[in-house]
């Protein structure tokens, strides 16, 4: 079976930066995926290359066996990806309703259908409850929980998720590992995350990529990856092994 | 049916009051002398384009500080079409919304294409607006400077189709227009495009990661807007007989017809209205109080005017009705 | 037309550019720094025209001669306004600092027409009427005054915000709000300061502006804009930019109005500006944000 997405040598360089350097890998359909690294080593500069938001110098970008890089976010979206943001960014001054009914108007035009189906998301992503509560006054972990149902809505095949899980505690870190996996097990929605917390990638990921200074170190499943002496060295430290 | 859908959700108290308000607008010509007449058309105008402006901004997130030119194209396309073409202005009103979204369209683009924003796109659409102003100037088969003249009317007769007659008879007209407006509105809010603007208004970039075509949205904010101001300038022209580039275009008019809907409340859908009753209330009440204890200096009433607005803008920073709106109970969650 | 006319209106039209590049970089430090829409910009310059009007006609003060005080003058307005009501708005959207100023605006012209009623007033001074000659060219003794008394506040202000530690603590504010608040910085204070110096300009230009030009309360609306023109062509955060902005525009409306008629000549600054928005949106001499 064709990967899903099949990012094929991408570059970018921004003045005298490499911040991407030749990158290259592909996610299976139905997999989840795991970009691992240091700061600055390139990973959300990738996945604004793949979520269209960023032009990518060279190299290509192949989703469902057609090519995407090059095209503005809307259009990315519009063919399949979802994703959410570092610093998260739902709608302040909208409801958490409102804000999966955004999401969800692009394949349900009506009113009714859009808000039936940001129930079901809001259901599945345990806030359903707050669903009449402004967005600005939610908690992170809430806040992350929203962003995550917002982009769910657009029905995507691939969701990019940029280290949802920072800022939580131990125990809406499991929660949220417990939903992603569910997702991906009933949905068959395949799943790339940028993450630090260690403990989350290997609970969800079948294969990890790491990044330092831009490039590709390792590749492979998460226990074999952690191992390798170069990902010790530059990012996990001894004591991780 | 549609009504329906469009009152679906809204607290009681909300259309007890609304039903209240409309009740006396429309009954208000009974109660009114000419003068009164003549305020409450003004109010309703300003409620009117208010709205109009609301949607580029309140909805879309854009900011528009030279609104006057669609009001000045709309005036102007259907006065020459019924002075030179003798046609009615419900027909030259066709031309005259065609003209203002073009304009609009065109500002639009060149600002959305080569992301001119915030600030910068303000200062565009002064820049448009004032180069309306001194173009019309000198474009002598409209008047110029000298003003551009309706053939004035015999009210003792009320021509609808024509736009002639009585104060009474646009009073109606332009209860029409700003209840269809909010109507319109409310509607356009709960539609797709209407959840997709206030998304553009919060978040551009967030909103273009959710599919949203923000381009095309903006576009279609700032045609909508423009319309709907062009058919206020059609009533301004028709109501007053005579355009005068330097009135009509001038910057005043942009910030005059903002002033309501930044009061009452960006993006609410009584804040524009709301907004109007105030300033305009407020502005014929220090009139007559100036006049009548004798400090009827030139300039005073601004004066006071000005410190009633850094009043509301600094201690409402949301406008008043939002603030409103939670004190008599009407308020629910607002889009 | 002859070569002399072109020569003298280009020539005229960079003097008098020059003080509306003053003027400019009086926002364009306000703009720059505390990110505040000054739209009550030309009504503080109208403040000043009136001010040296009333102290010429009781004092027979020369306004050239009075331009420090009234830069300093204008100064503790800007700052009592930054630092009274306009602090509180500098994270506020952009409508509603717009209002804010609008009604300040409103009220300053106002103000001014109840004091002053609305005839124009201008200054004559004994050299009003003196001119230079070099050849084929004639120029007025006072926008030549002018222009190098505007050099040299604007040398001055330049060195200040370069070598002078408050003038670098106002670009760190500028640069990095956070950063500046994190170090320490009272950037209320240094806010309000920076809007004091943008008024000082504002009132050196109007000082100077007064000899050239009628004034009337109704004066501000048109330079307001006049400033933003200038500033988003020369760019924004670029002292050298507004100046060389004003001298721009002032030689485009001279020769607009040698060409075509007079009244149509800020047609042309208009389509200068919209050709900046569109091509190079950090206007000619501006960083790329």
């Amino acid at each position: 079976m064709s990967a899903l997405l099949d990012v094929r040598g991408i570059g970018k360089r921004f003045r005298g930066l490499l911040a991407v350097d030749n990158v290259s890998f592909a996610v299976a359909r139905g997999s989840i995926f795991a970009v691992i690294g240091p700061n600055g080593a390139g990973k959300t500069t990738l996945f604004n290359i793949i979520a269209g938001a960023i032009a990518p110098d060279r190299g290509s970008i192949f989703f469902d066996g057609a090519p995407i890089d090059g095209l503005p976010p809307d259009q990315v979206c519009r063919r399949g990806i979802g994703r959410t943001f570092q610093l998260v960014r739902p709608f302040p001054a909208l409801s958490v309703e409102d804000n999966v009914i955004v999401g969800a108007m692009l394949h349900h035009h009506e009113l009714a259908a859009a808000r039936a189906h940001a129930h079901q998301l809001l259901r599945q992503l345990d806030l359903f409850d707050r669903r009449g509560q402004i967005a600005s006054t939610l908690t992170l972990p809430d806040r992350k929980r929203l962003e995550v149902a917002r982009a769910l809505a657009t029905r995507p095949k691939l969701l990019l998720l940029d280290e949802v899980m920072a800022g939580l505690r131990p125990v809406e870190t499991d929660r949220m590992v417990l939903i992603l996996r569910n997702l991906s097990r009933e949905t068959g929605l395949t799943i790339l995350l940028i993450e630090h917390v260690m403990q989350a990638v290997m609970a969800l990921a079948a294969r990890v990529l790491v990044l330092h200074h831009g490039a590709v170190i390792a590749e492979g499943p998460p226990a074999a990856v952690v191992r390798e002496p170069t990902v010790v060295h530059s990012y996990l430290g001894a004591e991780a092994v | 049916m549609m009504l329906q859908r469009a009152l679906a959700g809204a607290p009681p108290r909300a259309l007890v009051l609304l039903a209240l308000v409309l009740s006396a607008l429309v009954a208000a010509p009974w109660a009114s002398n000419d003068y009164l007449l003549t305020v409450l058309i003004t109010i309703l105008y300003f409620a009117y384009v208010g709205q109009a402006w609301n949607v580029m901004m309140g909805f879309a997130g854009q900011l528009s500080l030279g609104h006057a030119i669609y009001v000045g194209l709309g005036g102007y396309a259907a006065a020459a079409i019924y002075v030179y073409l003798g046609l009615a202005p419900w027909i030259g009103m066709i031309a005259a919304i065609a003209i203002a979204a073009l304009c609009g369209a065109v500002i639009g683009f060149l600002a959305f294409r080569f992301r001119v924003a915030g600030v910068y796109f303000a200062i565009l659409t002064i820049a448009f607006a004032e180069f309306a102003r001194i173009g019309f100037d000198h474009l002598q088969w409209l008047g110029g400077s000298a003003g551009f003249f309706l053939p004035v009317a015999n009210y003792a007769r009320n021509d609808v189709w024509n736009l002639r007659g009585s104060p009474t008879m646009f009073y109606y007209l332009m209860l029409v227009l700003t209840v269809a407006a909010f109507v319109l509105c409310h509607l356009l809010l709960k539609s797709r495009i209407g959840y997709y603007w206030q998304a553009i208004r919060e978040d551009e970039e967030a909103a273009r990661s959710l599919g949203i075509d923000t381009f095309r949205c903006k576009m279609i904010a700032v045609a909508i807007s423009a319309g709907m101001t062009a058919v206020a300038g059609v009533f301004f022209a028709f109501y007053y007989n005579n355009l005068f580039p330097e009135q009509v275009f001038h910057i005043s008019r942009s910030i005059e017809l903002i002033l309501g809907p930044i009061i009452g409340g960006i993006g609410t859908l009584f804040g524009p209205i709301l907004g109007a009753f105030l300033l305009t209330g407020l502005s014929e009440t220090m009139q007559n109080l100036l006049a009548a204890s004798g400090l009827d200096l030139p300039g005073a009433k601004q004066v006071i005017y000005g410190v009633c607005l850094l009043a509301v803008v600094v201690m409402l920073p949301d406008g008043v009705w939002p603030w409103l709106a939670t004190r008599i109970g009407v308020s629910r969650k607002q889009p | 037309m002859g070569a002399d006319i072109y020569i003298n209106v280009v020539v005229s039209g960079l003097l008098t550019g020059l003080i509306y590049g003053l003027m400019a970089l009086g926002l364009s430090v306000i703009f720059g720094v505390v990110r505040v829409v000054n739209f009550a910009h030309g009504e503080m310059m109208t403040i000043a025209m009136y001010l040296a009007v009333v102290l010429f006609d009781a004092f027979a003060l020369d306004p050239l001669v009075m331009v420090v005080p009234f830069a300093a003058v204008l100064f503790a307005l800007g700052y009592a306004l930054q630092a009274g009501i306009i602090n509180p708005f500098v994270h506020r959207p952009e409508h509603s600092q717009f209002i804010l100023l609008v009604a300040v605006a409103l009220i300053i012209t106002n103000l001014l027409l109840i004091v002053f009623g609305p005839d124009a007033r201008n200054v004559q001074t004994s050299y009003s009427l003196d001119s230079f000659a070099a050849g084929a060219l004639i120029v007025d003794a006072s926008k030549v005054y002018a222009a190098a008394a505007t050099i040299a506040i604007a040398a001055a202000l330049f060195a200040f915000f370069r070598f002078a530690s408050l003038g670098k603590a106002i670009r760190a504010c500028a640069d990095n709000y956070t950063g500046a608040l994190v170090v320490g910085l009272d950037v209320k204070r240094l806010y309000a300061l920076t809007f004091g110096l943008g008024a000082a300009c504002v009132g050196a230009a109007g000082a100077m502006l007064v000899l050239l030009v009628d004034v009337t309360p109704a004066l501000g609306p048109a330079y307001t804009l006049l400033a933003f023109i200038i500033v988003i062509t020369g760019g924004l955060g670029s002292m050298p930019g507004a100046l060389i902005g004003g001298v721009l525009i002032g030689i485009t409306e001279a020769l607009a109005g040698l060409l075509f008629t007079p009244s149509a000549k800020s047609m042309f600054s208009f389509a200068l500006l919209v050709l900046v928005l569109l091509l190079r949106p950090q206007g000619l001499l501006g960083k790329r944000a």
